[in-house]
């Protein structure tokens, strides 16, 4: 049996290197650089496990054309092929809109067994975009998924976390997946050599007319939701340090606790 | 509409099995769907011959008859889970500030004793979709009946809590009947007759106000961040059965294990009140013991950081933060955790943060409400024992 994999990726910013602004508590993108969605990594390197013999992976990104580089690491960690989403029309995608173009460009793909999402992308938060897919292929889902245990004869086996610990779950195939990063994983580079091969591997990027579909269901026309706003948070005010020594330290803590009617 | 290309249709018979309102029945070596079919969806996606389609309608302009507040109960155990009724709160204003009605909707399985709270926490009308199949949260299932409601009754709002099963079930739900969804909202108003999502974005360090251009408008709540209701005993709701009838072949996600890593009686991480977390400060395994010792007297729920549980002091599932769980309680206490950002985004909507770390440097102390430079080993356990006898003494 041969399982064809496809792992759909993001670049984002790394918040992790975002700053606020503080004269006008707004945030600085410049310079922020951008990243391939470390979930999105984790899945992806899932795959490059689970992948034997003869299976194939094939990485998709919906983002601007210099969302290139994201998809040339994919194939330099493992994926045979990366498919690019790119056109103006597909800009400023809710979540639904992302979806209905993930499924268009899978729909066009063809066959597929399994679709790994990472648990959500860093910059968003909203990890909708799995389940919606799911739906619009019409195929079952497992999310929060912590490991595939075991992946034989079109039958697959998750771990998948719950709030007490996790279940394990499963699912005939095709199925997607979309998975809970397990804490040590760190996402690596790929070596080098493996960066010179993934120049050979075939990289294509697709446009709104590739896709076909309902050009109204595309980008920002498409979007079922709007942002109307966007501001930076109200800041924590400050707050009071105590530096006296242990006794003392939580005898005034627990003053100011009783105070504010905190406790 | 709903039909059935009965050149297409080989009578297999999954599509009566996946049909949660018993709607569809082989009559002649073809499905033929009854009037009992609310639209679901459900034997569509399991039509191997692609034999069965529905057409949904044009996107709506006109949302008028759109009408009513829909809660998504969620039970753990067989009982309510408390942000339930912070959503039943929150519905309750916006309810009143439209003029329409909270209704609470609860799949399950024997669920009649939890009606009273419902209605006393503010819902006017209870939808009780009862099954034995119900009791397990399935994907599928639960996704059939709540889209067959929706189309039904043409709600205007739709919340869900966002827990792992509200973030599973809100989307796949959403994407069915194709309608917008805004995820781990931490604020809902009424802004010109619409419903104004707010939420946090960004990891945290930008909020946008976001709206749905089509109805239901449907979003999913964080726990802990809307005020419940002061439960009013003498509020009655009306109740509305819808018989079902489920059948578990429907299900294509078969659980075979559930592993529970947690005593029974812990509040889940998302909604306690009070969560004392330690990072890799506390130095060793054994000596999280001292912030269970205090968790147990402020009778909260205990939390970790990433490099705790990456040490294997605690299991993932207690992992506060972006890889983990993104909790608000109302107080959290952080031991020995120095606050990288990935904490912070999990961790900084609390209302009052209390932090001991020996590093004054430790960002940690930028969120803190209140911070107490100093050795954990000592702060904490006298900490413990002061509130103890405080607690003792009232």
């Amino acid at each position: 049996m041969i399982v064809r994999f496809i792992v759909c990726v993001k670049q984002v910013p790394d918040t992790t290197e975002v700053k606020i602004d503080p004269k006008t508590n707004t945030l600085i993108r410049e310079g922020v650089p951008c990243i391939l969605n470390p979930f999105d990594q984790f899945a992806l390197e899932e795959a490059v496990k689970l992948k034997k013999g003869e299976d194939e992976i094939i990485v998709i990104s919906m983002g601007p054309p210099q969302a290139k580089k994201e998809l040339m690491k994919c194939l330099a960690l493992g994926a045979d092929e990366a498919i690019l989403l790119s056109d103006r029309a597909l800009a400023g995608a809710d979540t639904w809109a992302t979806s209905y173009t993930l499924a268009q460009a899978i729909r066009k793909i063809g066959d597929f067994d399994i679709i790994f999402c990472g648990y959500q992308a860093i910059d968003g938060d909203t990890a909708q975009v799995g389940p919606e897919l799911a739906a619009q292929l019409g195929i079952p889902q497992i999310t929060y998924i912590e490991s595939v245990e075991e992946l034989s004869k079109r039958k697959l086996m998750a771990k998948s976390q719950t709030d007490e610990g996790y279940k394990v779950v499963e699912v005939r195939l095709p199925v997607l997946l979309t998975g809970i990063t397990p804490s040590g994983f760190i996402p690596r580079s790929p070596p080098l050599p493996n960066i010179i091969k993934a120049k050979q591997k075939p990289f294509t990027t697709w446009t709104a007319d590739d896709l076909g579909g309902e050009k109204d269901k595309y980008g920002l026309s498409g979007s079922l939701t709007q942002v109307i706003r966007v501001y930076a948070p109200p800041a924590r005010e400050k707050g009071v340090m105590i530096t006296d020594e242990p006794s003392i330290a939580v005898e005034k803590l627990m003053d100011m606790l009783t105070k504010d009617k905190v406790i | 509409m709903i039909t059935v290309k009965e050149e297409l249709c080989n009578h297999c018979g999954s599509c009566v099995k996946a049909c949660p309102f018993g709607a569809i029945k082989i009559i002649n070596q073809i499905a033929v769907i009854g009037e009992e079919c609310t639209l679901c969806g459900a034997c569509v996606q399991v039509c191997k011959a692609c034999a069965i389609e529905i057409e949904r309608k044009e996107r709506d302009i006109d949302f008028s008859r759109y009408k009513d507040i829909w809660v998504f109960v969620e039970l753990k155990d067989g009982k309510v889970r408390n942000v339930t009724y912070e959503l039943l709160g929150k519905a309750r204003k916006l309810a009143d500030e439209l003029g329409e009605k909270v209704c609470a909707i609860i799949l399950g399985k024997d669920v009649k004793g939890l009606w009273t709270d419902l209605s006393s926490y503010g819902a006017d009308e209870i939808f009780v979709v009862e099954d034995d199949n119900l009791e397990v949260y399935y994907t599928d299932l639960y996704t059939s009946v709540l889209v067959g409601l929706i189309m039904k009754h043409e709600p205007n709002i739709v919340i869900y809590p966002a827990t792992k099963i509200g973030r599973d079930l809100a989307p796949r739900v959403a994407a069915t009947l194709e309608v917008g969804l805004t995820a781990d909202c931490t604020g809902l108003s009424i802004q010109d007759g619409r419903l104004l999502q707010t939420r946090p974005a960004f990891g945290g360090n930008i909020m946008a106000d976001i709206i749905s251009v089509t109805r239901p408008q449907m979003a999913t709540i964080r726990p802990n961040v809307m005020k419940k209701s002061i439960p009013d005993k003498n509020r009655t709701a009306e109740i509305i059965e819808i018989p079902v009838k489920v059948d578990i072949k429907g299900v294509r996600t078969l659980i075979k294990e559930t592993i529970s890593m947690k005593t029974s009686d812990a509040v889940p991480l998302d909604e306690a009140e009070i969560i004392v977390s330690g990072g890799r400060g506390i130095g060793s395994k054994e000596n999280f013991k001292i912030i269970e010792a205090l968790a147990e007297v402020l009778n909260a729920a205990v939390g970790a950081s990433r490099s705790a549980v990456d040490l294997g002091w605690k299991p993932k599932s207690f992992q506060v933060g972006q890889s983990g769980t993104t909790v608000s309680p109302k107080i959290y206490i952080a031991c020995g955790i120095s606050g990288k950002i990935q904490h912070l985004v999990g961790m900084s909507g609390s209302d009052i943060i209390i932090a001991i770390n020996k590093d004054p440097e430790a960002p940690i102390f930028n969120v803190a409400d209140y911070g107490i430079v100093g050795d954990l080993n000592k702060v904490v356990p006298l900490l413990t024992e002061v509130l103890r006898s405080e607690f003792a003494s009232r």
